[in-house]
């Protein structure tokens, strides 16, 4: 083909061998050396590294011994992870179905020609590029138990005053609250955009033949979004599972532990009690979480596939 | 049959009292919907601004007040003076930038060779490659930090733009991109005797645009707002970046809110203004892989 004909074209004769080993075009390894030392180098390599971490007793510092399963069997009966695994499941079952469910609303209400709606699709998405640090300070400010506004807010209204990221009952469901205002504007857009890839003659046909807007929604909008939602309960799982810059900023797992997260914990065990071994442990139970959610979100991409 | 009928007679009514309703106000009544959803994500950004610029005085008061009575810089100059956010600010920049351009020309290059060249190995390298995309930052955080330690790079910028420096999402996002472009785009130069170096900057990249741009929106986001990373990888105050400098800032002056905000104004603001500036961009880049499946 046109990409090896010049070079063996102009090679002179004593670079083939080299060329029959690396294949046809061997200079292409210093086009991707950069990216496979670096992406390989810390990603692939750690990931193996994390496994065989997890296997032993280490602090990162004196050298490490084996202890096989033993992490993983501490891991099963510390009531420190349980609890973490407990909060993260808590929210990421509130986060995940609310923000899709939100996000969906938000996107078919944005979906029209109004004055001012670029605005209006603008503010619901700038929380989304903020950075997890920047909404924790600003939240923790708002829900500052003597300063925040909220507190004046619910005062003036006569609820009274609430404990937020003091209350070890609230403080969770206070970081769901976050998250989706942060969160939504990433579903409302992706379902925009599927949105708008729906023919609008599919939608036209289906009221000619007498569909009411319910009826087209729920025949012709509703399953033509399936893929797409399927994409973002997987995405938002994600998120939801690997929660943890927010929660160090605004509440560090407390108040009494209400908010220690699995990551929370990971970062914990690993890099303030050092004990890295029992952290990687960890992080493999989380990624074996994680490579759940990603496996039916891939079979159920595949069946489609077929289908289609 | 009965209840069908049953609406179809309520429909026109109904129909028409809203129409009569939507015809008395001044705009559309999707307003009455839409502006309240809107100011739901836009007060707290509202609020972070109209705070920084308040005095801590105005802030403690109650009931609280919601316009600053002068425009106060106290928490500005606060965080100025007292903290070292210009040279977190400096430190977030140098490191989103380097990564940046390096994403920009490591991604071009490994991209471009698996879209175009044909080599042994080419084949297992990018599955790799493509593997490593959803592996977990928790998975490799740990080794990661003893890579990093082993180069003596942990508590320098370094160990914060090593591994920003080239991403498997750009390489795979560009290769897709070359991939769509006609081989004959290149045939010409090919036969002239252009190198495939100089045939990638001078024909594939400036034809690339868009799709340099969205590896460039989003090594940007991700890396200047990370946490996570610094915070294992730096410990000295000086060389923190805004993210960290303001977690940790806001850690030890609960009360000075009004610094807080600035702080916290001062770390959104590139962010944001980046995304007013490109938003189309911005969506485009967020959505593409999502819509396309």
């Amino acid at each position: 083909m046109a990409a090896g004909a010049p070079s063996s074209g102009a090679a002179p004769a004593r670079a083939r061998p080299l060329e029959r080993l690396l294949g046809e075009t061997p200079s292409a390894w210093l086009f991707i050396a950069p990216a496979v030392v670096i992406i390989l180098g810390l990603s692939l390599v750690p990931m193996l590294w994390s496994l065989l971490l997890s296997f032993k007793a280490s602090d990162l510092v004196t050298p490490s011994r084996w202890v096989g399963l033993d992490n993983y069997a501490a891991l099963a009966e510390d009531p420190q992870f349980g609890a973490a695994v407990r909060h993260t499941l808590i929210y990421a079952a509130l986060f995940v179905p609310l923000s899709i469910a939100g996000g969906l609303a938000l996107a078919l209400l944005l979906n029209r020609r109004v004055r001012f709606i670029g605005l209006y699709r603008t503010l619901v998405f700038v929380p989304f590029v903020i950075s997890a640090a920047a909404q924790g300070v600003l939240f923790s400010f708002i829900f500052d138990a003597q300063f925040g506004v909220a507190n004046a807010v619910l005062d003036a209204v006569g609820i009274g005053r609430q404990g937020f990221f003091q209350d070890p009952g609230q403080a969770l469901y206070l970081l769901v609250l976050i998250g989706l205002w942060a969160g939504i504007g990433f579903c409302v857009i992706v379902y925009l955009a599927a949105l708008q890839d729906i023919p609008a003659d599919l939608v036209e046909a289906a009221s000619i033949d007498g569909a009411r807007h319910w009826g087209t929604f729920r025949h012709i909008v509703l399953p033509s979004l399936a893929p797409v939602t399927v994409f973002l309960l997987v995405w938002q799982t994600f998120q939801a599972l690997q929660l943890f810059d927010l929660v160090y900023v605004s509440t560090k797992g407390g108040p009494l532990q209400s908010t220690t997260v699995i990551v929370y914990f990971v970062y914990d065990q690993a890099f303030q009690l050092f004990n890295a071994g029992y952290g990687a442990a960890g992080a493999y139970a989380l990624a074996l979480g994680l490579l759940v959610v990603g496996v039916l979100g891939g079979l159920y991409r595949r069946r489609r596939e077929r289908v289609a | 049959m009965t209840a069908a009928g049953a609406t179809a007679l309520e429909r026109p009514a109904r129909g028409a009292r809203a129409r009569e309703l939507a015809g008395r106000l001044p705009f559309s009544p999707w307003h009455l919907v839409l502006a309240p959803a809107a100011l739901v994500f836009a007060i707290p950004l509202a609020w972070l601004l109209l705070s920084s610029f308040m005095s801590n005085a105005q802030i403690n008061r109650f009931p609280p007040t919601i316009i600053p009575d002068a425009l106060h810089l106290d928490g500005y100059r606060y965080v100025v003076e007292n903290a070292l956010f210009p040279r977190w600010f400096v430190n977030s920049v140098v490191v989103s930038g380097v990564a940046v351009a390096s994403n920009l020309v490591f991604c071009s290059l490994a991209g471009y060779a698996f879209a175009r060249l044909r080599f042994r190995g080419s084949r297992v390298v990018l599955v790799l490659l493509l593997a490593t995309l959803v592996v977990p930052f928790q998975l490799t955080m740990i080794p990661t930090f003893l890579v990093m330690k082993q180069l003596g790079l942990i508590d320098t910028l370094g160990a914060l733009i090593v591994p920003a420096l080239v991403t498997p999402f750009g390489v795979f996002l560009l290769r897709q991109f070359f991939l769509s472009l006609p081989r004959e785009l290149e045939e010409a130069a090919w036969i002239d005797g252009c190198s495939r170096l100089k045939i990638l900057w001078t024909i594939i990249l400036p034809l690339a645009r868009p799709a340099l741009a969205t590896v460039a929106v989003l090594t940007f986001l991700t890396v200047w707002n990370d946490l996570t990373w610094p915070l294992i990888a730096i410990n000295s105050d000086h060389t923190y970046t805004l993210q960290l400098g303001l977690a940790t800032f806001q850690g030890t002056h609960r009360t000075e809110w009004s610094a807080v905000m600035a702080g916290n104004l001062i770390t959104v603001l590139p962010v944001l203004l980046a995304f007013l500036a490109a938003q189309r961009t911005f969506i485009r880049s967020l959505t593409s892989s999502a819509v396309k499946g």
